[in-house]
């Protein structure tokens, strides 16, 4: 049997990759002085997680350096050791090293192995301090441990097999829990599998390598027979007579006890520990168990009491001891409660699909709402009191149509978080090598932009953000003299804004040298004069090589591939500006056509045509009554709205269009809101409200003053998009029918 | 009028042919005049289809349709050359072409087939007697007793004077 390797290989390649950066996501946030054990707990999963998938598939270099990371980290989550700066600076490289042997089995790129090798040492060097603490791992009873925590087991007779297929499959089980191997009489190998997952994950497994028909899967009574026998220790009776004596509350408890005595294999202490344990429920009443138990649980091994100074709930801490001894080969299994309690765990909360599929799923989705459309007007026709059934249930289709097509359409939108998240790292890192302080801060992450925008973004943003912090932001001496905190300000933000996607990179650093720019683009050759304003000096360093050193500032040159950073980004249809104020700061605004962006939209009726209004724009739509309606000078009309006269403008004169009214008592004003400036407009009638998808006019045609975009309908028409922000520019003069030409 | 299904089926086969490019003309009529355009510029034909409007644009551009997804501005020569009536019906057809990637839509009368021309059946175009400037003519072309106009619909579409394409050499 043979299978494409490769594929797995991709997944989980993509899958390191996202833990990597989970996990120095968890690194960054962390608080030194007072870690959250969940963290902890999520980094440690994370590195263990990867030196899992990396012995699956016998990457061996990244299981060494995961190997010495999780044992380090390990001993700090179980708080044997204080967490440090030292500790987080060392996290972070080893990720940076993962990082970097991880593109060297994906891409064949070059691995530093002497870097390599320098984490390594300094990981163990780190663990290998404070070491007096008495070793927690138990080497012998972490297979009897480890069935503490699995609810099920099952026995699983294979058919004849080789012993090859036999032992693979072994090794895959044993991934999901204890395993135990013998062989049948007629000569079968039988798996005796203690574990979370059910007979189906079991049968998942097999199929693999085996036609599951031929399996047998016979569950087992959990406990405590089964550990009997497996031949461990018995000495779990008298501690569960002891439990029946409790107060319900404790079974749970009990039974984890009763399952992890045992694990002592003869060593007197647990076996002691858990009798204590028993007889303090049996006295206790339920309020201190949390501080007992743990406490008595941790005893046999010498914890320190840290244990119960988190006050954690009970069965956490049971849970985190019993994961902590069966460290370190024991660690696949980690605290089954967390993986439940936590929404954010990084397992199964995505799944991985081509692009293709996705787009063609939208396609798909296009048609078939093209099609509900069509059907939706058919019965129109028909007589509502005959057809009254079909009608609802075409209703009913309308519905989960639009549903489904807003959920689909989603699918290939990402927030903006995905680039942003990448840069809390490299500004703390480049502002520590420069020597600055930077505030880094996000605005609209949440804002979605579509996936191929997002990924080419990356790189003119990275750009960007590091000539902000080398170029930008000053030295905190040079800050304070300079009237400033002493620490700069780093902010990145994306949002809506007049039909584009504005992503802004703003610093309040020491601002663009206007004086500096001349004189070089001067040297330059370029054409320049003293009269241009600033913002025409501005755009001069993103003149190809106008990037050399000292351009701008005494440090080295801002515009430093500045014009690779313009020229992506104008191929991807958008604009760069620049604002800047000497002594004040930077902001360079990337404006980003919406192709392929989902808008908010509300479309409105002018005569036979619709338009979408961007909803983000509208505050609210009436019906003005005749009265509110004023003539200034017999050019234009404005609309009395709460107190406030509001300039109206009637889209049917702006666009040429024939109205069915043109009285706007008659139709509806929708009141717009761009900039700060208000206006209503004037439409026949209110259509509704939908998701669009923004396409592209320039794509094939040119720019249409006024409009800026398209989006398809359900019928399959066209519907063009108001540009809103443009619309209430031009209505400060509104008789002025010049505005559009 | 030939079928358009039937056309689109021997464009696809001409065009996998490879022959010698600017060999195949469609040719389609424009009110009682005959025109011949590059085949490989022809993407498909369609029926005509009700358009939605752009404000403010000339009365030679009807509007824009959906081609499969994608927003196609489209242009009705005849009202653009002055050439025939202006009629929309079942019979309408729309030549949608595909210029150096970007796609647009040409109403016209009728398309008839797409006929193979020999360099010499290609005679250079008087300085006048056509509603297009001789600038975007190929020539005119001959077969039996017919007579194309050929045009040379790259030039003729990316012209300041169609506006189809803001800024042609930015």
């Amino acid at each position: 049997m043979t299978i494409d390797m490769r594929q797995f290989f991709q997944v989980f390649f993509e899958e390191t990759e996202e833990l990597l950066a989970e996990m120095e996501k968890l690194l960054l946030a962390v608080d030194v002085s007072a870690p959250d054990p969940e963290d902890l707990n999520a980094i440690f999963r994370a590195a263990h997680s990867i030196k899992g998938g990396a012995s699956t598939f016998g990457i061996t270099d990244l299981t060494e350096v995961t190997h010495v990371l999780e044992t380090l980290l390990d001993r700090i989550r179980k708080g044997e050791m204080a967490l440090t700066q030292e500790h987080v600076e060392a996290f972070l490289r080893s990720k940076d090293i993962l990082k970097l042997q991880l593109d060297g089995h994906r891409f064949g790129t070059p691995v530093d192995l002497e870097a390599v090798g320098d984490v390594r040492m300094l990981l163990q060097s780190l663990s290998a301090l404070d070491a007096p603490l008495p070793p927690v791992v138990l080497a012998t009873p972490v297979a009897a441990i480890s069935t503490a925590k699995y609810a099920n087991r099952f026995r699983v007779e294979l058919p004849v097999t080789t012993p090859r297929d036999g032992t693979a499959l072994a090794n895959e089980l044993g991934l999901l829990g204890q395993i135990t191997r013998s062989v049948s009489r007629d000569q079968r190998t039988v798996f005796e599998l203690v574990t979370d997952g059910s007979a189906d994950d079991i049968i998942a497994i097999c199929s693999f390598l085996l036609d599951p028909a031929t399996l047998v899967i016979t569950p087992l009574v959990p406990l405590p027979k089964a550990i009997q026998s497996n031949g461990t220790a018995t000495s779990d009776a008298p501690t569960s007579a002891d439990a029946d004596a409790g107060y319900g509350f404790f079974e749970p408890l009990d039974e984890r006890f009763g399952n992890l005595t045992p694990t002592g294999t003869g060593t007197t202490s647990a076996d002691n520990a858990a009798a204590l344990a028993a007889q303090e429920q049996q006295q206790g009443y339920g309020f201190f168990d949390t501080f007992k138990l743990p406490a008595t649980a941790a005893a046999p091994d010498e914890l320190p009491s840290e244990a119960d100074l988190h006050l954690l709930p009970i069965t956490e801490i049971t849970s985190e001891v019993v994961g902590a001894s069966a460290a370190p080969d024991g660690d696949r299994r980690i605290p089954q409660r967390r993986e439940s309690d936590k929404a954010s765990s990084t397992e199964s909360t995505s799944i991985r699909v081509s692009i293709e599929k996705v787009d063609q799923l939208i396609n798909l989705v296009g048609e078939l709402v093209i099609t509900q459309a069509m059907i939706e007007q058919r019965t129109d026709a028909l007589d509502p009191m005959l057809h009254e059934r079909l009608l609802n249930s075409v209703t009913q289709l309308t519905r989960n149509t639009r549903a489904l097509q807003e959920a689909v359409m989603s699918i290939r939108m990402m927030p903006m978080d995905y680039v942003f998240s990448r840069f809390p790292r490299m500004v703390r890192d480049l502002a520590a090598k420069l020597g600055k302080k930077v505030e880094f801060v996000t605005h609209g992450a949440a804002t979605e932009l579509d996936k191929g925008l997002i990924e080419r973004i990356v790189d003119p943003l990275t750009h960007l953000v590091r000539n902000s912090i080398d170029h930008g932001v000053e030295l905190p001496a040079i800050r304070v003299a300079g009237g400033k905190s002493e620490t700069g300000r780093l902010s990145l933000s994306a949002g809506h804004h007049g039909g584009n996607i504005v992503i802004e990179v703003s610093d309040d650093g020491g601002g663009l040298n206007r004086d500096r720019i001349l004189q070089k683009a001067m040297q330059n050759g370029l054409a320049v004069s003293d009269a241009m304003t600033d913002s025409e000096v501005w755009q001069l360093i993103f003149a190809p090589g106008f990037s050399t050193a000292e351009t701008v500032t005494d440090v080295s040159g801002r515009g430093v591939g500045m014009d690779v950073v313009k020229r992506n980004i104008t191929a991807m249809g958008g604009l760069v500006d620049i604002r800047s104020a000497k002594g004040f700061g930077t902001t360079i605004s990337i404006s980003l056509p919406l192709t392929l962006a989902i808008l908010d939209g509300m479309s409105i009726r002018v005569g036979e045509e619709v338009y979408i209004l961007p909803l983000g724009y509208v505050v609210e739509s009436l019906q003005p009554k005749p009265t509110d309606v004023k003539e200034i000078s017999g050019q234009g009309r404005v609309i009395k709205v709460r107190g406030d006269y509001l300039p109206l403008i009637p889209l049917h004169q702006t666009f040429g269009i024939e109205p069915r009214f043109t009285e706007p008592s008659e139709g509806i004003v929708v009141i717009l809101e761009s900039e700060g400036r208000k206006a209503g407009l004037f439409v026949d009638d209110l259509v509704g409200q939908q998701q669009v998808v923004v396409k592209n006019l320039e794509s094939n045609y040119r720019k249409v003053a006024g409009i800026s975009g398209a989006t398809i309908l359900g019928d399959g028409g066209v519907a063009l998009i108001v540009d809103v922000a443009a619309l209430l520019r031009s209505s400060r003069q509104l008789a002025d029918e010049s505005i559009f030409s | 009028m030939t079928n358009a299904a039937q056309l689109n089926a021997q464009m696809q086969g001409n065009k996998q042919t490879g022959d010698i490019a600017g060999n195949e003309f469609l040719a389609f009529t424009l009110g009682k005049e005959e025109y011949g355009i590059d085949i490989l510029k022809v993407q498909e034909i369609r029926g005509y289809e009700a358009v939605t409007r752009i404000a403010n644009a000339p009365e030679f551009i009807k509007g824009v349709v959906n081609l499969r997804g994608i927003i196609v501005p489209i242009v009705d020569m005849r009202i653009k050359f002055n050439l025939g009536e202006p009629t929309y019906d079942q019979f309408t057809v729309v030549i949608i072409l595909n210029i150096g990637g970007r796609v647009m839509g040409m109403v016209v009368d009728s398309v008839s087939d797409v006929i193979t021309l020999s360099p010499d059946q290609v005679k250079p175009a008087p300085e006048m007697g056509t509603a297009f400037n001789t600038d975007y003519l190929i020539g005119l072309g001959t077969l039996d007793e017919r007579m194309l106009i050929l045009i040379d619909i790259d030039k003729l579409m990316s012209s300041s004077e169609m506006g189809l394409i803001e800024k042609i050499a930015a």
